[in-house]
């Protein structure tokens, strides 16, 4: 199957990759995997006291598009609020990556991911 | 013999995880020796077709019931759960963590000063994890209650995981040697 450029793009040069110190409070984390295909994918935002996402890190163990997919998403929510970011769907990242139907569900995992970021970032500051 | 019946009918063995190997391979050998092509060769293009299905499930059977991870998934599948080609499922965020971490410890294996012994380190480890899951879904598959098929839907999800995780272990060994 051919992948569309821009997932070639994010899976040859990954924005973001890394980890951060989950124990921080003002870092959320976002662990999600998919049994299916055995992927598994970190996410992690870094807020600042406005509640806006200053910097964002991630670590996936899976195919082209599933590495492309939560790059992306690091690089989108780099500036947003918490809200903003909690708003943004898989089908805009199925999009902007052109994923064909069978690659749907890595974009589903990215969503999933920050999701559980923000919770986790929620639940650490006790809102 | 009829395609309509489950793998385990097809075979004559009892629709349980535990089984055993040594007769599932004498049935497969049997049951092979009934479908033989050339006993059918005297008879109608229809027949024939049919026997080539029949072959074709017996070798699909035989594949599913022996592997312990596919044999797990169809059990479910009799009980109406796909893990195979489910898209998304909650999977207990620790396990998630470790499954992550021994990724990294895969990824990393090539530069440790030992990479073959990391790697049989690993291999180890996965066995070891997976052994309890075959165990734990043991256990769950055979209790009637809606409970214990969840926790054993759950156990085969994990096993998944580990399944990827060895098949990249063994990718990195043999790119070692």
């Amino acid at each position: 199957m051919a992948y569309s450029e821009k997932v070639i793009d994010h899976y040859e040069n990954p924005r973001n990759v890394g980890k951060m110190d989950a124990g921080d409070t003002s870092v959320g984390t976002g662990m999600v995997g998919a049994p299916a295909c055995g992927d598994v994918m970190r996410l992690q935002i870094k807020v600042g006291n406005n509640g806006v996402i200053e910097d964002a890190k991630f670590k996936t163990y899976g195919c082209g598009s599933a590495i492309a997919s939560s790059s992306l998403v690091t690089e989108w929510v780099k500036g947003m609020t918490l809200d903003q970011a909690a708003d943004l769907k898989n089908t805009q990242i199925a999009d902007e990556l052109a994923l064909p139907p069978v690659k749907i569900h890595c974009s589903v995992l990215a969503e999933d991911a920050i999701k559980a970021a923000i919770e986790d970032y929620r639940k650490k500051q006790g809102s | 013999m009829d395609i309509k019946q489950n793998y385990f009918e097809f075979y004559g063995l009892p629709e349980a995880y535990e089984l055993d190997l040594g007769q599932l391979a004498d049935r497969h050998l049997e049951l092979q020796k009934q479908l033989h092509p050339d006993r059918f060769a005297h008879l109608s293009d229809q027949e024939r077709r049919m026997s080539a299905q029949y072959t074709a499930y017996l070798n699909e059977g035989y594949a599913t019931l022996r592997s312990p991870l596919l044999r797990a998934q169809y059990l479910l599948k009799l009980r109406g759960i796909d893990t195979h080609n489910e898209s998304s499922a909650q999977i207990d965020p620790m396990f998630l963590m470790q499954q992550m971490e021994l990724r990294e410890r895969v990824e990393e294996a090539p530069q440790h000063t030992d990479p073959d012994g990391e790697l049989a380190a690993l291999d180890q480890e996965v066995a070891q994890a997976m052994a309890e899951l075959q165990a734990e879904f043991r256990r769950m598959i055979g209790e009637p209650s809606q409970e214990a098929l969840d926790a054993a839907a759950s156990a085969v999800r994990k096993m998944q995981f580990l399944d990827k995780l060895s098949r990249e272990i063994e990718r990195l060994e043999d790119e070692l040697y």
